[in-house]
């Protein structure tokens, strides 16, 4: 029963150890590495839309131009909001890692309140865009534009729900390991959707305002 | 039951990589990579637009590598190097579809006659 369900190679199953292992650091290995390939296809996806941006983002069709329409200071802050709530997730990591559920939680609520507050002056930049007449709609830079943002976005919407639902499960399951798993690869997530958010302030706005 | 017994490979998960003082070091250098563009951009001090494109291309390119070293914490030992390579081969679709894109739609558009478009405008070629 034993012998002819094991492998010949040792290291082939060892994947399915991921959940069972509780004390075993090294157990996240597989979920972690899998989550890493996820993170590098998004960037594919965000790597096609930066393209589409790149080709088509001085077509204005007589439309507004991006130094008539971006708010710099607005996008200033918002990148600080952003840059901050990478740094604070980061503040969590060593409470994570110890065990402490309160202060995990208390850095990971801050984390999404400085998300939302992302989100929240987007949704506003989004919206006082589209009542000038700038909505994506109007020319290609402006549908590139509204296309990469919002991915962006989205992605850092699908971010604040996760955090939510983390928050939640923190109070019911404390930090055990399958919560630092989850906790590990929301991190990840995290950062490197600032990290996209190098791409789209640098690319976007400061290049856009520039010429 | 038939579980096999076998230590996970990877010595080295992303939870014992962590480490507080790269991440105080990349908190510092990205506060400064992002500051400094928007400084560079909004007072104009340089009156020059391409030295500036080129520095804040420049600090966004290695923004980027900080946030991916300190933050992510890449290295060459996590998950036995794979997430190194996994890294490596994404850099390289993204830089040939990015440069390649807009590489060639640059030529593309410089080498089309220039045609009347509704608004009556000439597309503009760079």
């Amino acid at each position: 029963m034993t012998d002819h369900t094991r492998l010949p190679s040792d290291a082939a199953p060892s994947w399915h150890l991921a959940e069972d292992d509780d004390h075993d650091s090294g157990g996240n290995g597989a979920t972690v590495l899998g989550f890493w390939i996820y993170l590098m296809s998004d960037a594919l996806i965000f790597a096609s839309l930066f393209a589409m941006f790149g080709v088509v983002r001085t077509n204005y069709a007589g439309g507004q131009m991006p130094h008539e329409i971006f708010e710099l200071p607005l996008v200033a802050l918002n990148t600080a909001l952003l840059l901050a709530s990478s740094i604070t997730f980061g503040q969590a990591m060593p409470h994570i890692e110890a065990g402490r559920v309160r202060a995990t939680r208390f850095w990971l609520a801050v984390t999404g309140l400085l998300g939302a507050g992302f989100i929240g002056i987007e949704l506003y930049e989004f919206s006082t865009l589209i009542a000038e007449g700038a909505g994506p709609q109007r020319s290609a830079f402006l549908s590139a534009f509204f296309t990469l943002v919002g991915t962006h976005g989205a992605h850092v919407t699908i971010g604040l729900l996760w955090i939510g639902v983390i928050l939640v499960q923190l109070g019911q399951h404390g930090l055990s390991q399958p919560m630092k798993r989850r906790l590990i690869c929301l991190s990840m997530f995290w950062h490197f959707l600032d990290i996209i958010w190098i791409g789209v302030f640098t690319f976007v706005y400061l290049f856009g305002v520039l010429r | 039951m038939s579980q096999p017994s076998i230590a996970p490979e990877t010595a080295h998960g992303a939870t014992s990589g962590h480490s507080q003082r790269g991440y105080r070091i990349g908190t510092i250098l990205a506060i400064i990579l992002t500051a400094v563009p928007f400084w560079l951009v909004m007072s104009g001090v340089l009156h020059d637009a391409q030295t500036t494109a080129a520095l804040i291309f420049a600090m966004g390119f290695a923004q980027i590598i900080v946030h991916v070293l300190c933050f992510l914490h890449l290295d060459t030992r996590s998950e036995g190097g794979w997430t190194l390579l996994a890294f490596l081969f994404t850099t390289v679709i993204v830089v040939l579809t990015i440069a390649g894109s807009i590489w060639v739609m640059y030529h593309l558009n410089a080498n089309m006659m220039p045609m009347p478009m509704p608004g009556g405008l000439v597309i503009p070629a760079h």
